[in-house]
């Protein structure tokens, strides 16, 4: 679903990333750690449209992301590292107003949006603003808003930063159920412990990436008994 | 279409529920209007004069009561010395001192000629103009008065040769309020149309919202219009309200047309909507914005010619202000409504503000970039 070649990204005289190469399959939970600073995001924002790469050879979803980053963009969902959710609107109001600019038909919105609230059990706030919705809420909520389009992709950025642990795993049971549904999930974390609950990860360092492949995989290489200490290896 | 039928439902849904901005849209027109009108005012009245009249004869006490029974002189003291008016003169007590010399009536008989002395505060040289040419007047008009008098029938058949008679068009009473409230009403759609949108996008960035609209398939003109019409609409609004008001209050004649007016409006607001969000786009936050804002409107208003006519600026002026949107707006308004100029005296300017839509509509659409 993605494809990566020498990816690279500069910013002046800084290379936040330094000749990427990857690929995500279908369906996959594709973890991108690394360090603060070591261009999780940046690659991130590459990939969804959002920032013009340097140089390399990329493609979301089948499309060129120089020329048809439109056509990537019905085809990804995003949840970016900052709230992006609207304060001062319902729950109903920010589903409605990202369904349309989607293109959704109203009948679809509604069924989307019903659906969605339904799987968080969380039908009854639905006329409830934003702003007196607690933070592990709205982040579920933001999950799901980007999801509402029925995406092939999404694209997670740290979405689980700051949020109690209960919550972090009731989000992990999300990003579980819509891979199972051959969605496939890409996301960045700085959790360890839920680098374990990714397929595969790849982790990054001062933009490169140093290591790929599957936990366990991963583990054996370093001779670590968690992901924990992969990374404290890696990135020292 | 219907993406941006969402957009504007979701603009709309913010700005109503907003506490502190929909109040000061429903507030501003009456507050602007009433207290600015009122208070930017240049009529003259009620000028503090002091007297100090040391001849006390018949005819210098005849010229004190012309000033007194004028309205716009209000007899603020007098005396025989002058250095009490000019007390009166350094408190703000009294704003113009008429001093007649001794001898002044003896002088006047036997020299055929007399002089007196009018010592004016000019700190606001507009006003000391008008005081004095208010003055000149009442003077002249006592003059003539007193010679006909003293020489009876004689002057009675001695007309003037040249007589002015004045007809003031447009604004027979020469209410300065009539002048004044169109260039209020301008004031007004500008600081609201300018001001809403500059913020509007920067306040998507600050809250992050913006990237999340960005990695939709939504295109750039459907942006750009969902953040613009709101706000047109609410602009419209505020000067059909304003008009209104102005009508109600202050008996603004609506002598042209209407349509006109709200077509020209219409233009203009594309011309500051389009600059409000090129500003909203090149900043990253709202006191950022803020501020770049409030600069480009000082400017642009007091050069505008709300106050003083731009016709007594410098040529330099002028010319900057052929890039002032708020100037011709400012020009059309006043010929619309108080001269009944129809599209055929104003289609200069109206191409104008045509082409200056085209450019900054231009400029923000070019400078939106859902790709950094």
């Amino acid at each position: 679903m993605i494809t990566a070649r020498n990816m690279v990204k500069k910013f002046g005289h800084f290379i936040a990333n330094d000749h990427l190469t990857f690929q995500v399959r279908k369906g996959e939970i594709f973890g991108f750690l690394g360090a603060n600073g070591a261009g999780k995001t940046t690659a991130m924002r590459i990939l969804c449209g959002l920032s013009a790469p340097t140089s390399g050879e990329i493609s979301v979803a089948g499309y060129n992301v120089y020329r048809q980053k439109e056509k990537i963009k019905r085809s990804i969902g995003y949840m970016s590292q900052k709230f992006s959710l609207y304060e001062d609107l319902t729950v109903r109001e920010n589903f409605r107003f990202y369904g349309g600019i989607y293109g959704l038909p109203r009948k679809r919105i509604r069924e989307r949006t019903a659906y969605l609230l339904e799987k968080l059990n969380f039908s009854h706030a639905i006329d409830k603003k934003i702003a007196q919705i607690p933070l592990g809420w709205k982040q579920k909520l933001a999950f799901s808003i980007a999801i509402i389009h029925s995406p092939r992709i999404v694209f997670l950025d740290e979405p689980t930063s700051g949020v109690d642990p209960i919550t972090r795993r009731q989000f992990w049971e999300m990003i579980y159920e819509t891979a199972s549904r051959e969605v496939t999930v890409f996301v960045t974390t700085h959790y360890m412990d839920e680098a374990e609950y990714c397929n595969r990860v790849s982790i990054m360092d001062q933009g490169r990436i140093e290591a790929l492949d599957t936990p366990a995989r991963l583990k054996e290489k370093y001779q670590a008994a968690n992901m924990n200490q992969v990374f404290v290896q890696i990135a020292r | 279409m219907k993406t941006i039928r969402f957009l504007l439902q979701k603009e709309f849904i913010q700005i109503l529920r907003n506490r502190t901005m929909l109040p000061l849209i429903i507030l501003m027109p009456f507050i602007q209007l009433i207290i600015l009108v009122n208070a930017a005012t240049f009529d003259m009245k009620n000028i503090d004069i002091y007297v100090v009249d040391q001849d006390l004869s018949s005819t210098s006490r005849g010229l004190v009561d012309k000033f007194e029974a004028s309205p716009f002189y209000h007899l603020e003291g007098r005396s025989f010395n002058v250095e009490d008016g000019r007390e009166d003169l350094l408190t703000n007590e009294a704003e113009m001192i008429l001093n007649i010399p001794e001898g002044f009536e003896r002088d006047l008989r036997r020299k055929n000629q007399a002089s007196l002395q009018l010592l004016i505060n000019a700190i606001n040289g507009n006003a000391a103009g008008l005081i004095q040419a208010y003055s000149n007047h009442i003077i002249s008009g006592y003059n003539q008065h007193i010679a006909v008098e003293w020489t009876q029938g004689v002057a009675a058949q001695k007309q003037q040769p040249l007589e002015v008679v004045y007809s003031y068009w447009y604004n027979p009473e020469m209410n300065y309020k009539i002048y004044m409230v169109p260039g209020i009403l301008v004031i007004l759609v500008t600081i609201i149309s300018l001001f809403l949108t500059a913020m509007n996008i920067v306040r998507e960035k600050e809250m992050g919202t913006i990237e999340q609209i960005n990695v939709t398939p939504i295109k750039k003109y459907q942006f750009i219009i969902g953040k613009l019409l709101p706000f047109l609409i609410i602009a419209l609004f505020e000067l059909a309200f304003g008009l209104l008001l102005g009508r109600l209050i202050f008996d603004v004649p609506i002598v042209g047309s209407l349509w006109v007016l709200f077509g020209v409006t219409v233009v203009y607001l594309l011309v500051i909507l389009g600059f409000g969000l090129f500003l909203s786009e090149i900043s990253d936050s709202q006191q950022q914005v803020m501020f770049v804002t409030f600069f480009f409107m000082l400017v642009f208003i007091l050069m505008s010619g709300i106050f003083t006519p731009t016709e007594s600026m410098p040529d330099w002026a002028n010319k900057v202000n052929v890039i002032n949107p708020i100037a011709y707006l400012m020009r059309i308004i006043r010929m619309i409504l108080l001269k009944g100029s129809g599209f055929a005296d104003i289609w200069q300017e109206f191409y104008s503000l045509l082409i200056y839509a085209f450019l900054s509509l231009g400029l923000a659409v070019w400078r939106y970039r859902k790709t950094a």
